[in-house]
């Protein structure tokens, strides 16, 4: 049986009085993963080395020998053809799961993704559906460099046809997936190398966190701050920053990035008045944009805002760790743009750093 | 099987020519792409098939589409943009559809429904399935990257798929011998251990003897297999008219195919009386699938909004 959790409102994790088992995101992700399969032989799982012996970070260990090579197999290096193969099982009705271990490989699909997966439905009137799931991971530190660090899910949500998802929690991982395995639709599962080290309350049974539903991680009445991906702890992490000195901040996480559910964020920026959208992307034409540009809409005429995007540099992201480090927004950058926002003026705070505070790095080798 | 084969190649002849001669008039809101000359091959292949097979196209589908069975009223109301049209008349001449026999899509993007064909096949093959899947597409897509790629899993799986290349020599106007180092498409195709051969000069009985016996060796299990057919497309690349006057090809070359034309060499196979009934019936389908067209409505302006998502989901996971 498959349950339908509404993500709580207003606490840090979701029913966490209830919960008491701890999963890694890797290990939430295998658990849907195994769940969806046992559940229903249509669902099957491939993509370059999801049966080797590194599992794709652990998040398909264990389900080759378990569900056999039919069901679970490494691929050619060919994500093109391998993504028109998952469209075409799609079609047949499997439930296909295509994982890319990297983001940045997407590149070399998107006319399957963007051409044909978002649009058979509709150009076919409705007489298709295509039940698709493509995992793809964004990199970050250890040198990921140029082609190993991209969030480039705004493409997608500029694309009607596709869902986009990339949850933050182990929590969200696994209801996210389920819930996408179990679309009749195309969805872009967006993860984190960094997230996959999070660990969180799971629950043992099979739930969805359905689309269209963001999550209010952490109330507060001075500033808002929406945290996408790996943003999100970034965010709470500034949040605890910022309380230091008397300012509460509001973080948002909004889950699913297509559909997107604005209502909670215009909601809290009516409240607060000021509005940081903090990206895992670059701003220009981002999914952070997107966002402020809807609550601007929506709150034109109705209350004053102060707003601020961040993201990456505008620049390609470069390998070395000095470099690196300017390369993206931090809990700290991120608190210091928000009592900017506060105060009305340019402040040039940046707290100093608290260890305890500090985001996971991703120590190398790859 | 003359006369089976006759009136499906003469089904699609009619309609081109129909569709060509009320083109200028500005009802049909779609660009056509017409087969004429090339219908023998999806004819050829079609004939061999079981309804529960599938097949995928291009662009140029209106064939493939009838071949396979299509509901002809549904394909003209769709050129016109009608909401009877097999994709409520948001898909058009080059996004036809046809679950219901089999035929699971044409695309505008060369190439692009190769790997879906292979996606299908790898799906029946997972469920015991004895049916089989049919590709199609022109010697253009022979050049994309997806095409190797495509075969190449074909193979490594052992897929029950025919890949079917409807070799007319042009991509657009580009002659295939100034876009390919090779034009030996076969040879290419064997280099990825499938089985390959090549049928000449677009003759719709010898391919439909080869498909016959091929298409009885993917069913037993020997994996993918693969047919170029050398044809000829006698009007332009898009739209009603012949186009020789362009110049990248000459009246001189088309000759031969137009001579061994094979809705005329058919028509001689079959009986007299029979041959008249058939283009009688043939005539009355496509005058009778205009009018519909003519008389359906467009589709409503809440159409606009309707099949981004498939809202409720079926899967059994629940």
């Amino acid at each position: 049986m498959l349950t339908h959790l509404t993500p709580g409102i207003q606490q840090e994790t979701p029913r966490t009085e209830t919960l008491t088992r701890e999963l890694s995101y890797v290990e939430a992700l295998r658990e849907a993963t195994d769940q969806a399969m046992e559940a229903d032989p249509s669902v099957i799982l491939f993509g370059l080395d999801v049966d080797d012996p590194k599992a794709i970070q652990g998040t398909t260990r264990g389900l080759a020998e378990k569900y056999g090579p039919a069901r679970v197999f490494g691929t050619p290096l060919s994500e093109d053809a391998m993504t028109g193969t998952a469209i075409g099982m799609a079609l047949a009705g499997l439930r296909p799961i295509h994982v890319h271990i990297r983001m940045d490989f997407l590149m070399l699909a998107m006319n399957q993704l963007v051409n044909v997966a978002a649009k058979s439905r509709y150009m076919y009137g409705g007489k298709v559906a295509l039940p698709l799931v493509i995992r793809s991971m964004i990199g970050k530190s250890w040198g990921q460099g140029a082609q190993h660090s991209q969030g480039l899910y705004s493409f997608f949500m500029h694309v009607p046809g596709l869902k986009v998802v990339a949850p933050t929690t182990p929590f969200d991982a696994k209801g996210c997936l389920l819930a996408a395995i179990h679309d009749d639709n195309p969805v872009m599962f967006v993860e984190h190398r960094i997230l996959h080290f999070h660990k969180g309350p799971v629950p043992t049974e099979s739930y969805t966190v359905q689309p269209g539903r963001s999550r209010i991680t952490a109330t507060g009445e001075d500033v808002t701050l929406v945290g996408i991906s790996a943003m999100q702890p970034e965010c709470l992490a500034a949040r605890h920053y910022l309380a230091a000195i008397g300012i509460h901040a509001e973080v948002i996480d909004p889950i699913w990035l297509s559909p997107l559910d604005i209502e909670p964020i215009v909601e809290s920026a009516e409240k607060t008045g000021r509005l940081v959208v903090v990206d895992n992307g670059w701003s220009n034409c981002g999914a952070g944009a997107e966002i402020l540009a809807q609550v601007a809409e929506r709150l034109m005429g109705i209350r004053d805002l102060r707003v601020r995007r961040m993201g990456f540099a505008p620049v390609t992201c470069p390998t070395t760790p000095v470099l690196e480090e300017l390369f993206y927004p931090n809990a700290r950058t991120i608190a210091g743009a928000a009592r900017d926002l506060v105060e009305g003026q340019p402040t040039g705070w940046i707290p100093e750093e608290n260890p305890a505070l500090r985001g996971i790095a991703f120590k190398g080798p790859f | 099987m003359y006369a089976s084969l006759y009136r499906a190649l003469y089904r699609i002849r009619r309609l081109e020519e129909e569709t060509a001669r009320i083109y200028p008039t500005d009802r049909i809101k779609s660009p056509v792409h017409l087969s004429i000359g090339q219908e023998a091959v999806a004819v050829g292949v079609c004939a061999t098939l079981q309804p529960q097979d599938v097949v995928f196209g291009t662009y140029r589908g209106h064939a493939l589409y009838l071949a396979k069975g299509g509901s002809m009223k549904a394909m003209v109301a769709e050129m016109f943009g009608k909401v009877t049209g097999c994709a409520r008349g948001k898909g058009g001449s080059m996004h036809l559809i046809a679950p219901e026999v089999g035929v699971m899509g044409t695309s505008a993007v060369v190439g692009t429904t190769i790997p879906n064909a292979v996606g299908y096949a790898y799906a029946l093959r997972y469920r015991e399935s004895d049916s089989l899947v049919v590709s199609f597409f022109g010697d253009g897509a022979t050049e994309e990257g997806v095409f190797a790629e495509s075969l190449n899993f074909a193979a490594l799986k052992q897929l029950p798929i025919l890949f079917v290349c409807e070799n007319n020599q042009y991509a657009i106007h580009t002659h295939q011998a100034r876009r390919q180092a090779t034009t030996d498409i076969c040879a290419r195709v064997t280099a990825h251990g499938i089985p390959a051969e090549r049928i000449t000069n677009n003759d719709v009985l010898r391919l439909f003897e080869r498909s016959q016996a091929i298409t009885r060796e993917i069913r037993a299990g020997h994996g993918p297999r693969f047919l170029e057919v050398m044809t000829y497309r006698w009007f332009e690349h898009v739209g009603p008219n012949k186009d020789f006057q362009l110049g990248y090809r000459s009246l001189e070359e088309a000759q031969p195919w137009i001579e061994s034309d094979q809705v005329v060499r058919l028509a001689n196979l079959v009986d007299r009386p029979v041959r008249e009934q058939i283009e009688r019936e043939v005539t009355e389908e496509v005058l009778d699938a205009f009018r519909f067209a003519e008389a359906s409505p467009f589709p409503n302006a809440t159409e606009l909004d309707a099949d981004v998502f498939k809202e409720e989901a079926a899967c059994s996971l629940i």
